[in-house]
């Protein structure tokens, strides 16, 4: 017999009591392209059927490209033992244990987890992780508006514009001005940034991939009382002055750069730090050290309160899980690097994507947008249009970077290319000799 | 017995109100300060913002609890009281002295007429 939730009469009953006359109307506010087209499924399948199929469709992928692709996501290597020590039983769990305390070895990961997001950023206090970059930005944007009770939100331009996006989306039903502008100095903040500004919010490298030291920019959001926001690319701050130095109050960012593979949807993992009067401003949870009645050391809960348990519908935020085993491989990650490493994959970003503009700008009708510093993206202008130029790489196996036509009108020939510490010379010479043949 | 002062009134949600001239001191109660047990954050209002009597004044943060609190008195924050944010254990120790969370001026004086004396906020205490 098929399953039956309800009956017709329980329908009808539940209908009349909203006021509606039938199960259309109910539905008739989802535009029809978006409705179910139908519930007539296919037959079941068998296990090797099953297989079989999810093999083709796996297959459809786009395999072994040589990947000049980033615009926020990035192919770094991973060292085969993020995933080895990631995939044991005792780790292999997306969430924090609802008896956490019982859970220590969970709990003391979390906790180094938010060590290394704090030494890395240079700000007091992580939180146990969010779920990616974009939502991570938001939550900061809110922060901002409730510690300042103001109103109004400064966006760089060259934020990145998928987390703008997701920003204008989230803040669209709630009283916000969210004013986008380019903010490449603290000269450009004049007749921006004013008294009601709640949340200065920029980018290091911005989406272009180029460095600024944004610590005039934030001193001058200080100056208005208005929090200093900072999204950044963790690998990066190996090498660069951290969001702490150049006076940022919230760092927030994508940690897929940190042992987390390229993949269409995620899982992902936002990373968050703060100052430490920040704190119960933070959404998620923070994990704490310290001692039992014995003098042993023990891992708590320290602030989760707010989003869970006793203040509910007080809670500062929508968000109440995370991404533990996401921040769990960027520990592995973090701590199979360490201080050094980190700073020598950083350097080798920095190197060949030094190398690959000097073989771009070599060649005839190309020129390089930005003059640097960079880190380990540039924008490269091409003679012509770049989205079909790079329709035309993908057949030859290259993923040659992002047109920003797609984002930014009037920039259709530029084209964002991302050198991580995986691509070769030969590959970075392959990419140049492939452009120069279609340009 | 529950503790009380005698030149306060006090409100159901356990707050408490003296008059000091121009402004209107505001505090929790001997009661409330044992039932939330030790107490870890206190949220206050900006200096300047407008309540209405009974209107949500901050949120009190314990190791058992998190609680509203609210002000006795229509009024304007004046002064909000900053020690407790590096020692809210203030509150605990000295909760009529010391560990006062607002002062309002500019406030409504007759709204004082809704509120209990000390000893029918003891009575109400002791039938909880």
């Amino acid at each position: 017999m098929d399953f039956m939730p309800h009956t017709d009469q329980d329908r009808r009953a539940m209908l009349a009591e909203i006021g509606l006359g039938s199960l259309a109307e109910l539905f008739e506010s989802i535009p029809p392209g978006l409705r179910a087209r139908s519930w007539d499924l296919a037959p079941g399948l068998s296990e090797p059927e099953v297989s079989r199929r999810l093999q083709e469709l796996a297959g459809l992928n786009a395999r072994g490209l040589t990947c000049f692709l980033g615009a926020g996501f990035y192919d770094h290597f991973i060292p085969a033992a993020v995933d080895a020590l990631l995939s044991r039983g005792e780790f292999y769990t997306a969430y924090t244990p609802y008896q956490a305390e019982t859970s220590q070895g969970t709990l003391q990961s979390i906790y180094e987890y938010q060590t290394a997001i704090c030494r890395l950023t240079g700000l007091e206090a992580a939180n146990a992780s969010l779920y990616d970059g974009g939502t991570a930005l938001f939550e900061a944007a809110m922060m901002a508006v409730r510690r300042t009770r103001r109103r109004k939100l400064l966006v760089g331009a060259s934020v990145n514009p998928i987390y703008r996006a997701m920003l204008r989306t989230y803040t669209a039903n709630l009283d916000l001005e969210v004013v986008e502008a380019e903010v490449l100095d603290r000269g450009s903040l004049d007749g921006l940034i004013d008294d009601k500004t709640a949340g200065l919010i920029l980018q290091n490298p911005d989406f272009f991939g180029r460095v600024h030291d944004l610590g005039p920019c934030f001193a001058k959001a200080a100056e208005h009382k208005a929090l200093a926001i900072m999204s950044c690319y963790p690998l990066a701050l190996g090498l660069f002055k951290s969001p702490g130095e150049m006076g940022a109050d919230i760092a927030l960012g994508e940690g897929q750069s940190l042992g987390l593979p390229l993949s269409f949807g995620g899982p992902y993992l936002g990373f968050m730090a703060v100052k430490k009067d920040l704190i119960r401003a933070m959404p998620g949870r923070v994990v704490g050290r310290t001692v039992d009645g014995q003098g042993r050391v023990g891992y708590c809960l320290t602030l989760q309160t707010r989003e869970q348990h006793i203040r509910r519908e007080k809670a500062t935020s929508n968000i109440c899980t995370n991404q533990a085993l996401c921040a769990l491989a960027a520990l592995i990650y973090l701590s199979l690097l360490g201080e050094t490493g980190l700073k020598e994959v950083a350097e080798l970003n920095l190197a060949k994507a030094a190398y690959a503009r000097q073989r771009l700008a070599a060649l005839p009708g190309l020129r390089l947008v930005d003059e640097g510093p960079w880190f380990n993206e540039f924008r490269v202008e091409l003679p012509q249009e770049a989205e079909p130029i790079v329709a035309r790489l993908l057949e030859k196996g290259l993923a040659a970077g992002l047109p920003l036509g797609r984002y930014y009108p009037g920039q259709e020939r530029n084209l964002l290319v991302a050198v991580t510490e995986k691509r070769t010379r030969a590959e970075i010479d392959r990419l140049a000799e492939a452009l120069e043949a279609l340009s | 017995m529950v503790e009380t002062i005698k030149e306060a009134k006090y409100t159901n949600e356990h707050e408490w109100v003296r008059v000091e001239g121009e402004l209107a001191v505001i505090g929790i109660t001997a009661y409330a300060a044992e039932q939330l047990g030790d107490i870890t954050y206190v949220e206050l209002p900006a200096i300047g913002a407008e309540l209405e009597q009974m209107g949500e004044l901050g949120v009190i943060e314990s190791v058992k609890a998190a609680a509203d609190f609210y002000s006795p008195l229509k009024g304007v924050v004046a002064e909000a009281n900053e020690a407790l944010a590096d020692d809210p254990g203030i509150i605990n120790r000295d909760c009529y002295g010391q560990g006062w969370l607002v002062k309002l001026k500019d406030y409504e004086s007759q709204g004082l007429d809704n509120l209990m004396d000390a000893a029918a906020y003891e009575v109400f205490v002791g039938g909880l």
